[in-house]
């Protein structure tokens, strides 16, 4: 789960760690009190959008005056901002986060973060703060520090200096640095992060450290014991489809293309998506309806899919281990009866009870077409999903 | 020969009275598989299934001498019951729950240093070898004791692609199913490991997804091995788009190495047979051992 950096700045105020002063705003009224607030006599006004790139598309200015800063915050509330992480509609920008500038002497980079290829918890730093750091560690990766730590345990005074020294701080800075990365790695295992990364962390010209960005992932699989971040989720931020699917504990995703998918499985739901591509159709969601889906959710998951106007055929691929197949054909029928199927749909079933599932399937009455294997299926729904656009380009 | 778990396996179930660990018990025990009981804290002392039922791991340990364990646990326990189990020198450990914090699993993984057990997965559908040993929720007809090994991040696509070496005529030593997290048990590496050991197995098909690197750490573990067997790769996760989250925890494009088109270049650089599509597993697997 992601958050907006004004957020992430308030859970590291919590932990001790410093940062501008600033405020976020919803509204001109308020961007205005927050400015007068500060010290001048330079602001930042940051557009709060859950993507990365903001600064190159216009989502970071830097005002001399509490009338500009007013003036920038009506440019962004309300502006569509794309970066290279929105794709091409952008994200509509709902509030902005005004700050007083800092006095940059140096930029540095530090990031706390579950390494996947050790399975433990690593810490990466880098004196190229500011910078994309996956750009720093493929044109330089000697810049990269990286130290790795044990899961669950508090991270040592002198793990911290090492790096410190490594960066080449000043002696009084090394002492704030340490303090600032042990205080990062508490709010890490208390919060149950996957990653908390401040860039740039700044170094100002009187030796301060400050925290100029920060970025936090957290574990879905950890919200359940962490509800002091749930509540931090934005709704605004994701796809109202993908909402509506998480309510119903259903894996979605929305994509470009016109062939809607309902697999189970996240691998066999990817792979069905290739599987289309690789026979010239575009996929139009992933969807995974997991495990142990029932009738109902099946129903769900079917007409969420259905809703989507882009979708002009839908497949589904269902390979029953823990799902039992006459379970998925009862609810996709009961589904496609309620809904009046009037788009092409391809089956394929396999697994425990397939023989059911195929009966109930063909008892039904509806037009669908079965398909035994995962390349049948796929050509199948590609052909008919091209003859039904060919079909309504004619009427 | 198989590996991990063969019909002298003694399978014990953690979270053994609850629906899902009653219902896989039944069928892992329809199966074929040599079931010797579970434990469920607090049940000790009573029967379920025709088994004997332990409060706790060491017990059930002792008293049957079970030398694995399927684990049907909730999210929230699950951490907890590995270690136990690693605690009471279980070998063989396969954690089937889906959706585990990562901050635990990274503790598991501290634990498990320096013990003889080994964890497979979690949120996996298990290990198993056809017509011996059923440890987990795959469905166990579309299994033929053969020769091909399988080991999958998806749980799903490995029933793919038993299914379809099945079709062919190849059938399989052992499936494995790793898991979808982004850190788990055992890695590609471990499990092709013990494959190139193992007398019977034929040929290995490894199939991947985007997110992470581990598919990239196992074709530089091949290119350097000496033991050498034909490998079929497939890689899930082509039409994705970068920075979504795709179902599985681990299963997000966000660095280098991570997407479908690197490792699928990786795994052909060192000489690993790629089916272009997930259809073809079977026939690229039977073209591969043909030479």
């Amino acid at each position: 789960m992601n958050i907006h950096e004004y957020q992430a700045k308030q859970l590291l105020r919590r932990f001790g760690i410093p940062v501008p002063r600033g405020d976020v705003a919803h509204n001109l009224i308020e961007a205005e009190s927050i400015a007068e607030e500060l010290d001048g006599p330079t602001w930042v006004v940051k557009a709060q959008i859950h993507a990365g790139g903001r600064g190159k598309a216009g989502g970071v200015k830097v005002c001399r005056s509490i009338k500009e800063v007013v003036a920038t915050a009506d440019q962004m509330l309300g502006m569509k901002l794309v970066t290279h992480q929105t794709g091409p509609e952008g994200r509509l920008v709902r509030r902005v986060y005004i700050e007083q500038a800092s006095d940059i002497a140096r930029e540095l980079y530090v990031a706390q973060l579950i390494n996947r290829k050790t399975g433990g918890v690593s810490l990466i730093a880098s004196t190229e703060g500011g910078m994309d750091i996956e750009e720093v560690a493929e044109k330089h990766p000697e810049k990269i520090i990286r130290l790795d730590m044990q899961p669950a345990t508090p991270m040592r005074a002198f793990q911290a200096r090492q790096v410190a020294f490594e960066l080449g701080l000043k002696e009084r800075e090394v002492h704030k640095f340490v303090r600032l990365v042990m205080a990062v790695n508490k709010a890490f295992r208390s919060l149950d992060a996957v990653m908390i990364e401040i860039n740039p962390l700044v170094v100002t010209g009187v030796g301060r450290l400050v925290a100029l960005d920060c970025k936090m992932i957290f574990d879905d699989n950890a919200l359940f014991r962490r509800n002091d971040i749930q509540d931090l989720r934005d709704d605004n931020e994701v796809d109202p489809l993908e909402l509506e699917a998480a309510r119903h504990d259903l894996n979605y995703v929305k994509l470009d293309g016109d062939i809607g998918c309902m697999v189970n499985g996240a691998g066999l739901a990817m792979a069905t998506m290739d599987i289309i591509q690789h026979f010239g159709g575009q996929p139009a969601n992933f969807m995974d309806i997991a495990g142990a889906a029932t009738k109902e959710r099946v129903a769900r998951a079917f007409k969420l899919i259905f809703n989507d106007p882009g979708v002009k055929g839908i497949l589904v691929n269902v390979f029953g281990g823990m799902m039992r197949c006459n379970s998925i054909a009862e609810g996709i029928v009961g589904a496609a009866q309620e809904v009046g199927l009037d788009r092409p749909l391809v089956v394929r079933l396999e697994g425990t009870n397939v023989e059911l599932g195929r009966e109930i399937l063909e008892k039904s009455g509806l037009p669908i077409v079965t398909a035994t294997t995962l390349s049948d299926a796929a050509q199948k729904i590609v052909e008919a999903t091209r003859g039904n656009v060919a079909l309504m380009k004619r009427a | 020969m198989a590996i991990l778990i063969d019909k002298n396996t003694k399978v014990i179930c953690q979270g053994f009275t609850g629906t899902q660990g009653t219902f896989h018990s039944e069928q892992a025990i329809a199966y074929g598989t040599q079931m010797v009981g579970g434990v469920t804290p607090g049940k000790g002392g009573s029967t379920h299934l025709n088994l004997p039922v332990f409060n706790t791991v060491h017990e059930a340990r002792a008293k049957t001498g079970a030398n694995a364990t399927m684990i049907y646990v909730p999210p929230i326990y699950a951490m907890d019951s590995i270690m136990e189990a690693i605690d009471a020198g279980i070998e063989t450990i396969v954690a089937i729950t889906d959706g585990i914090p990562v901050h635990d699993m990274a503790r598991v993984r501290k634990e498990l240093k320096g013990t003889n057990s080994r964890v497979i997965g979690p949120n996996c559908p298990g290990v198993i070898t056809p017509n011996q040993c059923k440890m987990g929720i795959m469905p166990g007809y579309v299994h033929k004791p053969g020769k091909v090994g399988i080991v999958s991040r998806s749980g799903t696509l490995s029933y793919e692609a038993a299914t379809q070496t099945t079709a062919v005529g190849l059938g399989q030593t052992t499936v494995v199913g790793i898991g979808g997290d982004p850190v788990n048990g055992s890695s590609f590496v471990d499990i092709l490991e013990l494959f190139l050991g193992d007398d019977e197995t034929q040929a290995i098909i490894m199939i991947g997804e985007i997110g992470g690197t581990p598919e990239v750490e196992a074709a530089e573990f091949l290119k350097h091995e000496k033991r050498k067997k034909p490998v079929v790769g497939f890689i899930a996760g082509k039409a994705a788009p970068a920075g979504r989250r795709m179902g599985h925890a681990g299963a997000i494009v966000s660095g280098g190495g991570e997407s479908a088109a690197e490792k699928i270049e990786a795994l052909r650089s060192a000489g690993i047979s790629i089916t272009p599509s997930p259809a073809e597993l079977g026939e690229t697997a039977l073209a591969a051992l043909r030479g």
